[in-house]
């Protein structure tokens, strides 16, 4: 059965989690030695259909043939002797293990590790020549950067001899840069004959990379195209169902007074180590300052910063007027009263409390306003749920439920609430951190209007993102941090892609390292 | 203090160290592979009451160990169960199976013997005895060291040499084997298990098992070695004293061992009040000298030792997903 053409092929796969059917009788055939993309919305379906794969669920029905033949796939051990590697989105690593020690972990040859380290060793140096996939043995996984630790789960992959490799957004935490690398990297597996599944929702890494893309929607296939005979737009189309504007429609922007002045912005941790270094920006009214970076570089310090989360050093002022930077007064609530709408980073953390409803999380931050007191001792419920129920409508929440818990959203819909509670607020100055970070096609679109029409109404807007191309799209002016530091603000029209990625990784445009 | 009193002091560290060390080791074995025991203390008191009984019914104490191991065991299953399949709260199991344990001892004791809640007292066959290790007469002319090796090494039961071999075998299980690796992976990461194909339940489960055995040696030896026969609540705190050492020695074998034995020695010191008043030239009250252990734990998990991290994934059950 060796001569079958196709590596994997599903045939009729449906899984259903209770009432929700998450994988309907969904084909899908990969021919051996090519990149194949899968492409859909959160929560279309792809990650449950990996992970029937990769043996973590069993399907209800359906068939797996791996290189032609039948074979029942029951657990991850199974899915690893059929020669299935998967490299999950969030790092299946040991913390405070080697790289050797996590490689070997699974795959140990005797119940002695002398051995088995030894011959893993040896692997590894071979690995790594092969196919540029250096990583120190010996090193701890802690002290790896992201990039590295995705080697490592590559390595584990390919030491465990994987024939098809499945990466499951693997470009989330990368920087432009590391994920050319391992997009080099994957080819140079293809050309070794291994078979890789990418699943992606960036159009632009399936264009580049794809031999074949498949697109899901709402738990079926959609349809399998050639990615040479498609285009960004046609993509976007099939996974969402309906035309979608991908590039983000807006007017040049018409900047006022200097609304946020930061100064000399220091921050340290809980360990004394210095997380910002120092960091200056103005931010006018009207305009919108994105801040790039690779996540980890200061960013999130300086949203917290501003946002009156955490203590910091400098000079901040608000229209004029200083924001309190220590002290009793430096809090979310007074940050609010003066005019500061928030849209945390981490939406589960800082944004929302799952377990309360969704008109409960609308007040979070906002319950002194007037608006919601029905006297000096109460709270007036009834306003607060009518004047949720609004905001679900202006925003386009479903299911537009005020008395639904919030971890009963999608996380789409999930951010929206917090979006709509912030822009709502009217404020002076908009902390955006990671609007669109798991949120599906059709809500980004969303989220990336209002953010545009805050901005034309003359609010300062500061975003926060990881994904490049949404600052790219979005900002007047495009700040990169690095290393708790400001490398340079450019004007949005006067920098590419290319020069932002080498100022992520810490050089200058002119060329030197910093 | 002269020698001889040393010696003394130092013998009783060793007995009174042994059972702090098994129970010490059979909470590493499950907190490393990430199933948090309060419950070491609870479990010791099964096993003691069990090896007590068995021990005085049929005379033997090699009998007596097997069903302390047996009680243990049975006290670690439901542990495991609760906090393994059931993802129950581990905390609250350990706390249960205590209070469990510290009925139930007496209540059988008492409905078996009808001794007031007590074993009746071994004697013989039905103790582990003393062993004299080889050349322990003809060396003890040698000065200090001669009298050291018979006083303080020897003379000890089976059960006081096994505990420092299970010190030395838990170093080279956990660091040296294939299952070492799997266990301390399992404590870190799960998922990092499950996605390698090996099951965390039935990694979290021997775990939970092995914790019981060596709990039931502690217990055993507590019931039918350092005392004779088992007594209401006669392990008096060492479970937990035990958890203290363990966070103490952060969660490493060598370290448990060297901790225990201190806390050993301050149990030691506790028995002999007139020694640490003849030393330090004033009476140091008995509490202080018990609660020690528990004011150098709290110490170090302040951060004066270092800093004291446990295993990442601990106390969280399993829940696979995507």
């Amino acid at each position: 059965m060796e001569t079958s053409a196709y590596a994997i092929e599903l045939k009729g796969i449906s899984k259903a989690f209770g009432p929700v059917q998450a994988n309907r009788d969904i084909n899908i055939a990969v021919p051996r030695g090519t990149i194949h993309g899968i492409i859909g919305e959160n929560g279309a379906g792809k990650s449950t259909l990996m992970s029937i794969l990769y043996g973590f669920y069993r399907a209800d029905s359906g068939q797996i043939l791996i290189n032609g033949t039948p074979t029942a796939i029951p657990d991850s051990q199974s899915a690893i002797r059929a020669g299935i590697g998967m490299v999950f989105q969030h790092f299946k690593l040991v913390q405070n293990f080697t790289v050797l020690e996590n490689v070997v972990l699974g795959a140990e040859d005797g119940p002695m590790l002398n051995t088995s380290l030894a011959k893993a060793r040896k692997s590894l140096t071979d690995l790594s020549r092969e196919y540029e996939l250096d990583v120190d043995p010996d090193a701890l996984i802690e002290d790896l950067s992201v990039g590295h630790q995705q080697r490592v789960e590559i390595l584990k992959a390919l030491y465990r001899q994987a024939d098809i490799l499945i990466l499951d957004e693997p470009t989330g935490v990368l920087t432009p840069a590391e994920a050319d690398h391992l997009f080099r990297i994957l080819k140079g597996l293809k050309a070794q004959g291994k078979t890789i599944i990418l699943i992606t929702h960036k159009l632009r890494e399936i264009m580049e990379t794809t031999d074949n893309v498949s697109v899901m929607r709402r738990g079926t296939m959609v349809g399998t195209v050639k990615t040479a005979e498609s285009s960004p737009e046609e993509l976007a189309e099939l996974m969402v169902g309906r035309k979608v504007l991908l590039a983000v429609d807006k007017a040049p922007a018409q900047p006022g007074d200097v609304v946020l002045s930061v100064q000399d912005l220091r921050v340290r941790d809980e360990a004394g180590v210095e997380r910002l270094k120092g960091v200056s920006l103005e931010i006018r009214a009207g305009e919108i300052l994105g801040i790039a970076g690779v996540a980890g570089n200061g960013q999130s310090e300086l949203m917290e910063a501003l946002g009156g989360m955490i203590r910091a050093s400098g000079n901040v002022t608000l229209k004029g007027s200083p924001l309190p930077l220590q002290g009793p007064e430096c809090n979310g609530q007074s940050r609010r009263e003066a005019g500061v709408a928030h849209v945390p980073e981490d939406r589960h953390h800082h944004g929302l409390i799952l377990d309360f409803t969704a008109w409960e999380n609308v007040a979070f931050g906002y319950f002194n306003d007037p608006k919601y007191q029905k006297n000096a001792l109460l709270m007036d419920n009834a306003a607060l749920r009518a004047d949720t129920a609004r905001k679900m409508e202006t925003f386009d929440v479903r299911p537009p439920i005020p008395g639904l818990a919030a971890k009963n959203f999608s996380g789409g819909n999930q951010q929206k609430i917090v979006v709509a509670r912030e822009f709502e607020q009217d404020p002076d100055l908009l902390l955006v951190g990671q609007p669109t970070r798991g949120v599906d096609i059709g809500a980004i679109e969303f989220i990336h209007k209002q953010l545009i029409a805050l901005r034309d109404a003359g609010k300062a807007v500061l975003l926060v993102s990881v994904e490049l191309d949404e600052i790219l799209s979005l900002s007047d002016r495009i700040a990169v941090m690095f290393d708790g530091q400001i490398m340079g603000t450019r004007e949005r029209a006067a920098t590419d892609e290319k020069e932002l990625g080498l100022m992520m990784a810490g050089i200058t445009g002119k060329g030197e390292a910093a | 203090m002269d020698y001889a009193t040393l010696l003394q002091v130092l013998d009783a560290t060793l007995r009174l160290a042994t059972p702090l060390m098994l129970a010490c080791i059979a909470g590493l074995y499950s907190e490393r592979a990430g199933i948090f025991d309060i419950g070491l203390e609870g479990k010791m008191l099964a096993a003691a009451m069990c090896a007590g009984a068995v021990a005085a019914l049929t005379g033997s104490a090699w009998l007596g160990l097997l069903a302390g191991v047996g009680g243990s065991l049975i006290f670690a299953l439901i542990h495991g169960v609760t906090s393994i399949t059931f993802r129950g709260n581990q905390l609250i199991s350990g706390v249960a199976l205590n209070f469990l344990a510290a009925g139930l001892t007496v209540l059988m004791a008492q409905s078996l013997f009808g001794q007031g809640g007590r074993t009746p007292p071994l004697n013989g066959e039905a103790r582990f005895q003393p062993i004299t290790l080889p050349f322990a007469e003809t060396l003890q002319s040698v000065p200090v060291i001669g009298p050291f090796y018979e006083e303080v090494i020897s003379g000890h039961s089976v059960l006081v040499y096994a505990a420092f071999a299970v010190v030395g075998l838990t170093w080279f299980v956990l660091y040296r084997t294939r299952f070492g690796l799997r266990l301390r992976a399992v404590g870190e990461n799960p998922a990092a298990v499950d996605t390698a194909g090996i099951s965390v339940k039935g990694l979290r489960y021997g775990a939970v098992l092995i914790t019981g055995v060596l709990c039931g040696l502690a217990g055993a030896y507590m019931a039918t070695a350092l005392q004779a026969g088992f007594g209401k609540d006669m392990t008096a705190g060492r479970g937990y004293i035990a958890l203290a050492a363990l966070i103490f020695a952060k969660w490493r074998p060598v370290a448990a061992m060297w901790t225990c034995l201190l806390f050993g020695f301050f149990q030691a010191l506790a028995n002999r009040p007139d020694v640490v008043e003849a030393v330090v030239q004033f009476k140091v009250p008995v509490p202080f000298l018990t609660a020690l252990p528990y004011i150098l734990t709290v110490l170090a998990l302040a951060g004066f030792v270092g800093r004291a991290i446990p295993p990442r994934a601990g106390g969280e059950p399993y829940v696979k997903e995507r």
